[in-house]
């Protein structure tokens, strides 16, 4: 079992601050009919007060699940939760359900992506926030009912003391989300856990929850984790990175590293193939070739290896027989992947010329499966379902039609 | 003019609410498209953008005549297309291909991929030189799956193989124009940018037309020729796709655009994150504030001005006309009393 290089706390003063959160070697694992589910597979990193950690991936790359973890909101026999998770110095993996329970709300505090299936239709938005504070604050109604007012007034909903009343279906989608985050913020929670909290949402209004999220973290200096498969939301808030795939941190660092100098495959591949609007447009998209693989059947070595094209370029077959660890390519810049540094920037610097834009060299076709492997898409996976026969089709499909790239 | 596919004009969508058990009565009407003109040459794309309640996904099944229009006319090819039948609209549908968002409810669980892929085939009755099946499989290899999957049943495949697949069957009938609802916004980033490159790919190769509607700006300046955004119910600005995002002339397009998180984090917020502490440093960005208001009763004059910081009194009572604003290129139009990049 290798272990994963924890992330540092980053600024000169982390030694006397003492993490909100730290997670270690986080693994979850799901048994289920058809094998075990390797969601997470060793994950760690440490978080500050005020801080934020955006965690990005597609889907089935294990980031919800490892929220989900964190909050201790996987239940049943059926799911395996190793590792250390503290916060606050207290490990929640091994407490008990009671305690996890007395700290879910208090200590942390989570926001979800679709604030309709969240709040209860039946109750007022007033009520479900008064709920959670008096939970957790030994306050009579009234005065948790002030907390509520004062909460949404906080969040940007406009006649509080009015709208307290109102019942969810009457709130906009925006309107909703801020509730929220007030529920999620009236015990002043020392973690705050996003999970694609702004997906839901329309473009302007997306804008509008991203700066609340930012200035209330200034103001209740929250350590956040945000979760989304959106690099442009991650940028623009985040202070540390986590980029994760198959259920492995693939790369960590600070934001301005990670988006500036990437150096995973996956990474350059995200940023080629979703169009940008700060850069010139491109006449073609970069696509990743293939599909996000099965948590089941896990490749061996490195979990990108069927999908990267830059294997030729590292010694002999460590990319399908050795698994990378994290090692750093900058000061707490940290990568997963066998390439010698040297040639990542290299690579990199070639790909981010908006004038020369090579496409990264084609995947050997040996590293694509045989066709008759099993198609079903895993249980926990629904859209993941990326099984390696599946992969073979997909892995051609860039090339089908009109496969030579237009400069 | 003639060169054009699609010439749209005065397209207008009002669903009527209703009040009253035993005597219904209209009450009021739900405003979801209120007059737009557009059209469409051939081999073009226009990308439609909007926020959700703008009218766009109306706009979308109109054109594909899955939802009357209350009033303006359709013409597909020269021919009007608003009022026709059920059935003097079939002939016409293998003209018209609909690509939908949701990969996942848009194939039916229970049918194989060659009987969903075979299915227009078969309601047209379109004479295949070598059978339905033989005619599947091309399609399979076309849209870059493999043919051998032709037994396989809707869950065996990824999402973006869904869509796929449902450009299969789009495809099956050699359509003219594709309208694609949303076409990418439910897959994955890596997936949105196989499946983008691949109706390039087929536009390029069958000379198709397309209708693109989508949330995600970046994505449709990508794929778009021409772009029109909407804003309750109407074109506030529509143009060249380049142009438009270049020099955006309506203030709400301005907004839109500003708001796109860019995956780059902020020169300052670099600063942040190596110790140096502080709050972080913001993108200029225009912050609308509020919602979208209700397309029941949208405000009066210019819809946008209660929500734009460039508001006077004249755009509370006048409803600005779209047309070319000084200084913008041939063809550039936009619907604002005081439209921004002036000169």
């Amino acid at each position: 079992m290798e272990l994963t290089p924890e992330v540092p706390g980053l600024g000169e003063g982390a030694a006397a601050h003492q993490p909100v959160l730290e997670v270690k070697d986080l693994r979850v694992r799901f048994s289920t009919d058809d094998g075990v589910v390797k969601a997470v597979d060793g994950v760690s990193f440490s978080l500050e007060r005020g801080r934020t950690l955006g965690i990005v991936g597609e889907s089935g790359s294990g980031k919800s699940v490892t929220s989900l973890a964190i909050m201790g909101l996987h239940g049943g026999r059926s799911t395996q939760v190793t590792g250390e998770i503290r916060l606050d110095g207290e490990d929640l993996v091994s407490a008990s359900r009671e305690r996890v329970r007395q700290l879910r709300g208090q200590k942390m505090a989570m926001i979800f992506q679709d604030p309709l299936t969240a709040l209860h239709p039946f109750y007022s938005v007033g009520h479900q926030i008064i709920e959670a504070y008096r939970v957790h604050n030994k306050v009579s109604k009234q005065v948790a009912r002030k907390r509520a007012v004062d909460m949404l007034g906080r969040v940007g909903i406009p006649n509080p003391a009015v709208r307290v009343d109102d019942y969810p279906h009457q709130f906009s989608g925006g309107m909703r989300q801020r509730a929220m985050i007030a529920m999620a913020l009236c015990c002043d929670p020392g973690l705050l856990i996003a999970d694609e909290p702004t997906t839901a949402l329309d473009v302007t209004v997306q804008a509008q929850i991203l700066d609340l999220i930012i200035d209330l973290q200034d103001e209740f200096q929250s350590a956040v984790i945000l979760i989304t498969h959106d690099l442009g939301v991650v940028a623009e808030v985040s202070d540390q990175i986590l980029v994760m795939y198959a259920g492995r941190p693939v790369e960590t660092g600070p934001a301005a590293g990670v988006f500036t100098t990437p150096a995973h495959p996956y990474a350059w591949g995200l940023l080629g193939s979703m169009p940008r609007l700060d850069v010139g447009k491109a006449e073609r998209l970069i696509p990743i070739p293939g599909t996000p693989p099965s948590l089941i059947n896990v490749p061996s070595g490195c979990a990108f290896h069927p999908r990267c094209g830059y294997q030729a370029l590292v010694d002999g077959d460590r990319c399908r027989t050795e698994v990378p660890l994290l090692a750093e390519v900058a000061p707490v810049h940290r990568v997963a992947c066998h390439l010698p540094a040297a040639q990542k920037r290299e690579i990199w610097a070639a790909l981010s010329d908006p004038l020369s834009r090579p496409e990264p060299p084609p995947v050997p076709p040996e590293a694509v499966p045989p066709d008759d492997a099993d198609l079903r898409p895993g249980p926990d996976q629904a859209d993941g379902g990326a099984e390696n026969g599946v992969l073979a089709v997909d892995v051609t499909a860039s090339e089908v039609p009109g496969s030579e790239a237009k400069q | 003019m003639s060169d054009d596919l699609l010439a749209v004009s005065g397209l207008t969508r009002h669903f009527p609410v209703s009040r009253g058990a035993i005597i219904r009565r209209t009450v009021a009407s739900v405003r979801a498209v209120d007059g737009i003109d557009f059209s469409l040459a051939r081999g073009e794309t226009l990308g439609i953008v909007g926020e959700s309640g703008c009218g766009k996904t109306t706009t979308g099944r109109m054109l594909a005549r899955l939802d009357k229009p209350t009033a303006g006319t359709i013409i597909l090819d020269g021919r009007d297309i608003t009022r026709l039948s059920m059935g003097q609209m079939r002939p016409l549908r293998r003209e018209i291909g609909m690509i939908f968002q949701d990969p996942y409810s848009s194939l039916n669980p229970r049918h194989t991929v060659g009987t969903i892929v075979g299915a227009p085939l078969r309601v047209q009755g379109v004479a295949t030189e070598h059978g339905v099946k033989r005619a599947v499989q091309d399609l399979l290899a076309l849209v870059g799956l493999n043919p051998e999957h032709y037994n396989r049943y809707p869950h065996e495949f990824s999402g973006g193989q869904r869509q796929r697949i449902g450009i299969a069957r789009t495809l099956a009938l050699r359509p003219k124009l594709i309208i694609a609802d949303e076409p990418v916004s439910a897959l994955d980033v890596s997936i949105q940018a196989q499946v983008i490159n691949l109706l390039d790919d087929l536009q390029e190769q069958l000379g198709l037309s397309y209708v693109i509607i989508a949330h995600d700006l970046a994505v449709v300046r990508h794929i778009s020729t021409r772009v029109a955004v909407m804003y309750l119910g109407k074109i506030v600005e529509i143009g060249d796709g380049d142009e438009l995002y270049a020099r955006p002339r309506h203030p709400y397009t301005v907004a839109l655009l500003s708001a796109v998180p860019l995956p780059e984090p902020v020169t300052a917020g670099a600063a942040a994150a190596n110790g140096s502490g502080g709050s972080r440093a913001r993108r200029e960005r225009i912050r609308l504030v509020g919602d979208v208001p209700s397309p029941l009763n949208p405000p009066s004059g210019c819809r946008f001005h209660t929500r734009c910081w460039k508001a006077r009194d004249i755009c509370k009572s006048v409803e600005p006309p779209l047309v070319q604003a000084a200084g913008s290129a041939d063809a550039h139009l936009s619907a604002c009393h005081f439209p921004e990049n002036a000169g």
